[in-house]
């Protein structure tokens, strides 16, 4: 079996429980921390480990810590980053719905380290259950002294609150979050200044992902050091991947950083094969917005090289024949799917998610959702795929928030790699829609299912 | 329009707000914005007239137009009324690949209502919305509070059979979700 650092337990019934998760060594990072620790020997650990943020840029950690401004007598938070919006990523859901306190206990082992007295989780308004959930394991946290004044007797005090947005993807971008939790549209900031300056209500703060957080725990537990032998070069640790789309089984896998692409995808421990025994296409291995990458180069580099999962091999090659781990929401297409197909419900999505704020976004991604539904239509001219390439270009690196940029690079990828199933789109539409997309409801006959009505 | 009338929130949907307002530093409580926003759709038949926004701007003690750019930014915040039973189904590309299209065309042939329409009865209304997290499980819908997973058609009609006869809204939250500070 696999290392598992953060789903070690997961299989132990009840351990969303918190007795359960107490008596699985749970909380024991808070009281080595708190009683037997400065705050700065938390970040020096945390720095250590080599963690990077699990949110999809990969910043690490130790180093985004670090940067936090320390002004006398300025309040200065934690934010949880649970907005989980991107495509294809449902791993931060996953970890809070089966062990709640994992995050619990690495909110707070990081609110001491940062040296926050109030923190707050930040979830997106569709995961309202998960909110109950979290607010369950809050509560049991306040009743067992984890949190609330004078922590274990010492002079630590924190308050942690769950806070829920409404159905904003924009909202994931960390200063968008932030406008959001102070009761505000979810429009970007500006940078600099950077959230560790000026943050949440202008104070210095830090907004780290879910997983990056829960990460926090086991690291302090297992101390740095150890936490760098996991995985591969800079990729320390493990990841959790969220797989989805035409796989056997899909579902969270947390991996050890480091193990090949082939192996995640065809082995039974994790995505078990492509459904129904069908060849791979294509993958898009980070969330919506990478690059999406034919079969070949999803398995192998450029250079031939096993393709690993890791932050390194998944980009290697840069976008010509690379990609990127992103949030790490694995969506893999078999076959019979339509790449352009496919990039229409990423094009409506960014087109959808665009705050509105700057005008190469707000245009460009809604330019890019008609063309590509005109093409789609069956009105698709060859000139078509060279104005989406060149929006594309011209939104990317030229707006406020790297939304822009992650409209741009599914059109960019798709272009680059699939540009003859585009022509083929154009030059004979009707030979495209006859292909049935669809087929693949859980393998249920839809036909029948239809004239049955 | 609707008729103007004195809008006026239970006793415990106040009590949740005003708790909620704590959880902010002080003079830091628009930061309760959405949450009321939130409560105030559970409670006024899920949408957000402008007397109930005008009602939370009062709660609130800030200005009715802070709480208008912020309900119709969000996608949740539903400005006009909706059935008894919001269906929201994913289509992203997780759940087109596994056959989203096809509940949504199931629903709409059985409900004879297109994507954003409410059945004359008012008990249905249809929203595809983007993904929802439930990529794994796809493809998926959510009512309410409830994620609905691992679709079939023979499950969407369940659905749709169970829903019909519920007299409530469906709703995202309840006086039971927050814990109270
Ligand atoms: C459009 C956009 C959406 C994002 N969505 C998320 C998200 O849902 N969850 C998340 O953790 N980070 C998201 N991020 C990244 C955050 O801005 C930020 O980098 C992250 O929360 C930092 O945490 P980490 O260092 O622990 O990854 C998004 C960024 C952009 C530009
Ligand atoms: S890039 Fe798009 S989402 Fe980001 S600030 Fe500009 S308009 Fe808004
Ligand atoms: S694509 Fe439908 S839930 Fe993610």
């Amino acid at each position: 079996m696999a290392r598992k650092i953060l789903l070690e337990h997961i299989d132990v019934p009840g351990i969303n429980t918190y007795d359960v998760y107490r008596s699985k060594g749970g909380y024991a990072s808070v009281e080595k921390a708190l009683k037997t620790m400065k705050p700065e020997e938390v970040v020096e650990e945390v720095k250590k480990s080599g963690l990077r943020g699990r949110g999809g840029a990969g910043f690490p950690t130790g180093m985004k810590w670090s940067f936090l401004a320390k002004p006398e007598g300025v309040p200065r938070y934690l934010v949880c980053n649970a907005d989980e919006s991107e495509p294809g990523t449902f791993k931060d859901r996953y970890l809070m719905e089966h062990i709640p306190h994992l995050l619990v206990e690495g909110m707070i082992t990081s609110s001491y380290a940062l040296g926050a007295n109030s923190s707050y989780i930040y979830i997106r308004g569709e995961y309202f259950y998960l909110v109950r959930i979290l607010e369950k394991a809050i509560a049991e946290a306040y009743a067992n002294g984890w949190l609330g004044k004078n922590i274990l007797g010492t002079d630590y005090s924190l308050d942690l609150y769950v806070h829920p947005g409404a159905g904003a993807y924009i909202c994931g971008e960390e200063t968008a979050l932030l406008e959001s939790l102070e009761g505000k549209r979810g429009n970007p900031r500006i940078k600099p200044p950077f959230p560790a300056i000026a943050g949440l209500y202008g104070c210095p703060t830090v907004v780290n992902n879910v997983e990056t957080i829960a990460a926090v725990g086991p690291i302090v537990n297992m101390t740095g050091d150890e936490y760098a032998k996991v995985g591969i070069g800079r990729s320390t640790g493990t990841k959790l991947i969220s797989a989805s789309g035409h796989i056997k089984k899909p579902g969270v896998y947390e991996i050890e950083m480091g193990i090949t692409v082939e192996d995640f995808i065809y082995s039974d421990e994790y995505c078990g094969g492509i459904l129904n025994d069908k060849k791979l296409k294509a993958v898009v291995a980070g969330g919506s917005s990478v690059p999406v990458l034919p079969a070949d180069l999803i398995l192998t580099t450029a250079n031939g090289e096993k393709r690993l999962m890791s932050y390194e091999s998944l980009a290697d090659g840069g976008f010509a024949t690379g990609t990127m781990l992103g949030s790490g929401g694995f969506i893999v297409m078999d076959e019979s799917t339509s790449i352009v197909q496919n990039l229409h419900t990423f094009a409506r999505f960014y087109h959808h998610e665009s705050c509105g704020q700057c005008s190469p976004c707000r245009e460009g991604t809604g330019w890019m959702e008609k063309i590509i539904h005109k093409i789609l239509d069956g009105h698709g001219t060859l000139e078509d795929i060279d104005l989406l390439w060149d929006i594309q270009r011209k939104i990317e690196g030229n707006t406020i928030c790297p939304l822009g940029d992650a409209a741009a690079w599914p059109v960019a990828s798709a272009i680059r790699h699939f540009r003859a199933e585009f022509e083929d789109f154009v030059k004979n539409p009707s030979a495209q829609r006859e292909v049935k997309y669809y087929f693949h409801c859980n393998n249920i006959d839809t036909a029948a299912a239809y004239s049955s009505l | 329009m609707s008729e103007l009338k004195e809008v006026r929130f239970s006793a415990e949907s106040e009590a949740l707000i005003q708790n909620l307002i704590k959880r902010y530093p002080e003079g830091k409580h628009k930061s309760a914005l959405i949450p009321a926003l939130h409560i105030a759709q559970a409670e006024f038949e899920g949408w957000l007239s402008v007397p109930v926004m005008d009602k939370v701007a009062e709660i609130l003690n800030i200005k009715p137009i802070e709480v208008y750019e912020v309900a119709s930014f969000y996608s949740m915040f539903n400005l006009n009324p909706v059935g008894k039973c919001l269906i929201e189904v994913c289509r992203t590309s997780s759940c087109w690949l596994r056959g989203a299209n096809d509940v949504v065309a199931h629903i709409e042939k059985r409900l004879g209502i297109k994507d954003g329409e409410t059945t004359p009865d008012g008990k249905f209304t249809l929203k595809t919305v983007e993904c929802l997290g439930s990529c794994g499980t796809a493809p998926m819908l959510q009512i309410g509070e409830h994620f609905h997973e691992n679709l079939t058609l023979e499950k969407v009609d369940e659905l749709i059979n169970k829903y019909k006869t519920e007299t409530k809204h469906s709703t995202y939250l309840d006086g039971t979700t927050f814990r109270k500070n």
